[in-house]
């Protein structure tokens, strides 16, 4: 086992972009001696200079465009956006421009572009750097959309976003970055589209995004002790979704529960649970599917606070137990 | 034979022109000394004493948050020493009735506007009761969002103008906010309705580690100014009257109806970007800090005002102690402040709560009073 933290694999993943392809470059703001906001660019300006490696101006909307623009004429631009809640500067670069060029062209241009970004709460960062906005780009035609929970899955998926031809989404999260995991030497990818069985179990299926993977893993833990069996899944890209293992699970289980962080209303576990009821899946359910997610209100900052604004071990712990009384 | 072809565009002249002198307005030296003989102060005797008081009780205010955030009783605190000419002589040129759009450094001019600092310490420990502001505080909180203060502030100006106010708007970003697009638009904006508004630039070098010469190719971040076809002036930011001085004529230029003046102040911050783990010795060398150092704002002042007798050494220590003071009992206030509960923050979502809501909120409240 080779353990690293979820930062240090996505570090390797780009320091070994960068080695074997000329053509990939990162941009964003202070990623250069200060390593980016998060620290996921440290030591790369020094190994692969500054034309490799460019702080940017603050410029979201030009930081995203530049890198359309760079991306349609040949190179694979990855750049990152300090805060996820920043996107709302770059969004018509990513929404009208990127996700679209490769469709509007007749698929003759294509944009091989990466925006990494740290997004969700629990550092204290208040209510515009601490949104959980992943839904809003898998609403959008064009673009895929990868929330990986674990370093093992972060480096491999960021692999594969590198070599993908059409514009990614990489939604880190903050609380993820200190995370230890097996992270392999050398590149890897993982395929997208395919979710990851976390936890293997019987009784009820818990679908859960980003941070509220380990969430969900401690719960199905305490209930391991109470006798019930849950199975963690993980689909860690939105878009494409791996639907099918969802279904199979919920097909054994007979019990949903969609958990993220995000806000739940229009939140992506909408998108789950239909899915689910939509499919022959349906027929098994032994009880109505219960999704988890934020409150609807603006991210507070105040730590006790900001923990109530999302689902904590506790509430999907709860909402496991309801579901087996039914 | 090759012919001789004609230059259509000179572009070396016209780069001189791009980089015509955009001089740093300066009226005290290093030293505290007037730059030269003819200036005439437009600010009393006593006026220039009561900006060095703020300036003074500022850096104060600044050292105390640093203890007090280290303690744990602080939150979010982005240092402002080194800026104090360049945010309260700018703050001092102004009327109670402008109005105020600050950035999340700018938390001393919200003072001097009127914000108490009780409630400047609860915004900084995420407190709604931070953001409550009295209806005669013309202010918006700190922007947090870097240059949306820009395109506000046009906004505001406007409605300044419509309702024939002899008021301005006034913002602050910083060098980094002057290459966002909020930043270009908000000038521009402002200057296609002539406007009121004043627009701080507060370049202190850095944007957290990036370095002003990176955010652009431009001499200067006043002549960004000319596109929008307004004024731009650079002034020292470590000189108070200058600071003071510049302000004020781009005050009463924009009340006389003459549109919106783009300000950039060249300034240092002493310390690190916020207290949420920056560590400047990343991207800056002492030798750039002590550079700064040495024009630092408080220093001039104190020797320009000793000079002409209206500053002592007992007066700035008297002064120090009663901001020290009135520190602690500020915080001391804030402490007091009911703690928030899950309640008010669904309380505060909407101004008429639909029915999901309030069920939410009632709920909230049942599990509260328990
Ligand atoms: C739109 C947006 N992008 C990025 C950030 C993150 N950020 C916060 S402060 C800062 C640097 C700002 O530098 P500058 O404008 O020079 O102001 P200073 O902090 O030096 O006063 C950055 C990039 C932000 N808050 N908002
Ligand atoms: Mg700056």
């Amino acid at each position: 086992m080779r353990e690293r933290t979820y930062l240090e694999a996505v570090n390797e993943a780009l320091d070994e972009a960068l080695a074997e392809d000329e053509s990939v470059f990162l941009l964003g703001e202070d990623i250069g001696v200060y390593g980016g906001g998060f620290g996921a660019t440290k030591g790369l300006i020094e190994k692969y200079g500054n034309k490799r490696v460019r702080a940017t101006p603050i410029s979201e909307s030009a930081i995203a465009g530049a890198a359309v623009g760079a991306a349609m004429t040949g190179m694979r631009p990855i750049f990152e956006l300090q805060f996820s809640d920043f996107i709302t500067i770059a969004l018509d670069q990513i929404v009208n421009q990127a996700a679209k060029i490769h469709y509007m062209y007749g698929g003759k241009a294509s944009v091989p572009l990466v925006m990494r970004t740290a997004g969700g709460s629990g550092t204290g960062a208040a209510a515009q750097h601490s949104q959980s906005l992943e839904n809003w780009t898998a609403h959008i035609p064009g673009l895929k959309v990868v929330q990986p929970s674990t370093p093992y899955d972060a480096k491999g998926l960021l692999h594969t976003a590198i070599e993908d031809q059409n514009p990614v989404m990489f939604y880190e999260h903050k609380l993820c970055y200190k995370m230890t995991g097996d992270v392999p030497a050398g590149k890897y990818t993982i395929p997208f589209g395919v979710a990851d069985i976390k936890q293997t179990g019987t009784d009820v299926t818990i679908v859960a995004t980003g941070i509220m993977v380990h969430k969900a893993l401690k719960v199905a833990e305490q209930a391991q002790e109470a006798g019930i069996s849950v199975e963690v899944i993980d689909p860690r890209t939105l878009v494409p979704l791996d639907i099918e293992t969802i279904i199979t699970s919920v097909k054994k289980t007979g019990r949903l529960l969609v958990v993220h962080e995000a806000v739940k209303r229009s939140g992506f576990g909408g998108e789950v649970a239909s899915l689910v009821a939509e499919s022959d899946g349906f027929y098994a359910l032994k009880a109505p599917i219960k999704r988890l997610g934020g409150e609807a209100v603006p991210m507070p900052y105040q730590p006790q606070l900001e923990q109530n604004a999302i689902p904590q071990v506790s509430n999907i712990y709860e909402a496991v137990l309801s579901l087996m009384k039914q | 034979m090759a012919k001789e072809t004609k230059q259509v565009v000179d572009f070396d002249a016209l780069m001189d022109e791009v980089n015509a002198e955009f001089p740093m307005i300066q009226i005290l030296d290093e030293e505290g000394k007037l730059v030269s003989e003819d200036v005439q102060l437009d600010i009393t005797d006593d006026e220039m004493v009561e900006l060095m008081s703020r300036m003074v009780w500022a850096r104060v205010l600044d050292q105390r948050s640093i203890a007090l955030n280290r303690q744990g009783r602080l939150g979010f605190y982005a240092p402002t020493a080194g800026q104090e000419a360049s945010q309260l002589a700018s703050h001092y040129a102004l009327e109670k009735e402008d109005f105020l759009l600050p950035g999340y450094r700018d938390v001393p001019q919200l003072i001097m506007h009127g914000l108490p600092l009780k409630e400047a310490f609860l915004w900084s420990r995420g407190h709604a009761g931070g953001n409550k502001y009295a209806p005669e505080l013309r202010a918006m909180p700190p922007q947090i969002i870097i240059g949306a203060q820009y395109v506000q502030a046009a906004g505001v100006a406007l409605g300044l103008k419509k309702r024939n106010k002899k008021n301005v708007a006034i913002t602050y970003t910083g060098d980094g906010g002057s290459s966002q697009g909020d930043f270009y638009e908000g000038i521009n904006f402002a200057g296609a309705y002539n406007a009121p508004a004043i627009f701080i630039i507060q370049n202190n070098g850095f944007a957290i580690s990036t370095p002003r010469s990176v955010q652009t190719k431009a001499k200067t971040l006043a002549q960004k100014a000319v596109a929008a076809g307004i004024p731009g002036v650079q002034v020292d930011g470590m000189d108070a009257l200058a600071v003071y001085a510049v302000t004020k004529a781009a005050r009463a230029r924009a009340v006389a109806g003459d549109g919106p003046t783009l300000i950039e102040t060249m300034t240092y911050r002493y310390g690190p970007h916020t207290l949420s783990g920056d560590d400047p010795t990343r991207y800056r060398t002492k030798e750039t800090d002590d550079i700064w150092v040495k024009r630092d704002p408080l220093t001039r002042m104190r020797n320009f005002l000793t000079a002409k007798g209206l500053w002592t050494e007992e007066k700035e220590n008297e002064l120090i102690e009663a901001a020290k003071e009135e520190i602690k009992e500020a915080i001391k206030q804030a402490d007091q402040e009911p703690k928030q509960k899950v309640s008010d923050f669904l309380k505060n979502m909407f101004e008429t709560p639909d029915q999901l809501l309030k069920e939410q909120i009632a709920t909230f409240e049942a599990k509260e009073s328990k």
